[in-house]
């Protein structure tokens, strides 16, 4: 009887103590060909075994969200359980003549494109429902795009945690000061998905960010 | 411009450039302020907006952007830059703006560059200067 009304007692008083822990729905957002499946398929394989999703050099290669449930991640003694949510990169247009470079024809090129529009409307809905976001950038591009602007911006009217990714760091051109310096404001960490080249950091930054998810 | 002149831009695809005052869309919603530049963009104009959209309405202009690719003829979609103001700026400065903008109801020191995407080929972007890039 004592103990049932100490544990009500400290449920009303301490209830975040008590909330039923979900795992934390971790998104990746960016612009296509940043490499988001690349490195979301990294920690799948490291943790599961199993990958989310393919990988192409031809842009779009991801046009619906996908899932991994029940990612567990280890580090460095801790444990944390993650849904990962891989999202087709967000870009203010879609030509299917683009695709043709690719040696693709034209009515899979212009299905391609097709699908790409509608993931990307997918993942603009999807913003919505994320815990955690990281948000890949490819570290060769110029980061000063609007619409990794735009995402951010939403993410943080949202106030969901942000940590930036400067993938392909394995690249001569690759310049992550130059993603450091666009967002100052936000963690930034320069990696190689393909590699796997600086995932600790990677790691330790989720862990640290999984914190401030409301 | 001399006739040599338009005949060298003679390979560029017509378009207009138009300027549109924040006093235009102050009083609009989020819904018409979204059509309103994707009606001027699909008549093949570039929009220079004084101020900016919110992050909110930006994801939803390239939502409908997308949306209507496939469905209007020859359109792929749009360019988009924003010029701000707060970006290197302290937080004096930032509390000064925020005062200027309750006043004036947006950030009105900002630009935003539209463009169709079948004209404008890249808003080029960095902290100093902006490059637009057109399609030949």
């Amino acid at each position: 009887m004592a103990k049932k009304t100490i544990t009500s007692i400290l449920r009303r008083l301490m209830p975040a103590l008590f909330k039923n822990k979900k795992d934390i729905k971790l998104g990746f957002y960016g612009p296509p060909n940043a490499g988001k499946t690349s490195l979301a398929n990294r920690i799948c394989k490291d943790f599961t075994g199993e990958e989310i999703g393919s990988v192409s050099k031809i842009p779009h290669e991801t046009r619906n969200v996908q899932f991994k449930e029940k990612v567990e991640i280890s580090y460095k003694g801790k444990k944390m359980t993650f849904k990962m949510i891989d999202t087709p990169g967000i870009t203010t247009k879609v030509d299917y003549e683009d695709f043709l470079k690719y040696k693709m024809n034209k009515q899979d090129a212009k299905n391609r494109a097709k699908e790409a529009t509608q993931g990307i409307i997918e993942s603009i809905k999807w913003l919505d429902d994320m815990d955690l976001v990281v948000i890949v950038l490819d570290a060769t591009e110029n980061p000063y795009n609007q619409v990794n602007i735009t995402i951010i911006g939403n993410l943080v009217a949202r106030k969901i945690p942000v940590l930036i990714v400067a993938n392909k760091s394995d690249l001569n051109k690759a310049d992550v000061k130059k993603i450091q310096d666009a967002f100052p404001e936000y963690p930034v960490v320069g990696l190689s998905a393909k590699y796997g080249k600086n995932l600790d950091e990677f790691y330790d930054a989720i862990f640290k960010l999984s914190k401030k998810v409301k | 411009m001399t006739k040599e002149g338009r005949r060298h831009l003679g390979e560029i695809k017509g378009f207009a450039i138009q300027f549109i005052p924040y006093s235009e869309i102050k009083s609009l919603g989020a819904d018409d302020r979204i059509r309103k530049i994707l009606n001027i963009v699909l008549g093949n104009n570039i929009i220079i907006l004084q101020g900016k959209l919110k992050a909110e309405e930006e994801s939803r202009l390239i939502g409908d952007t997308m949306a209507m690719i496939g469905h209007v003829k020859d359109f792929k979609g749009i360019e988009l830059a924003v010029i701000g103001s707060d970006e290197r700026s302290n937080v004096i400065d930032r509390f000064r703006k925020g005062f200027v903008n309750i006043l004036s109801g947006g950030d009105v020191a900002a630009i935003t560059i539209i463009g169709p995407a079948s004209i404008v080929k890249e808003i080029k972007r960095n902290p100093k200067k902006i490059e637009l890039l057109l399609n030949k």
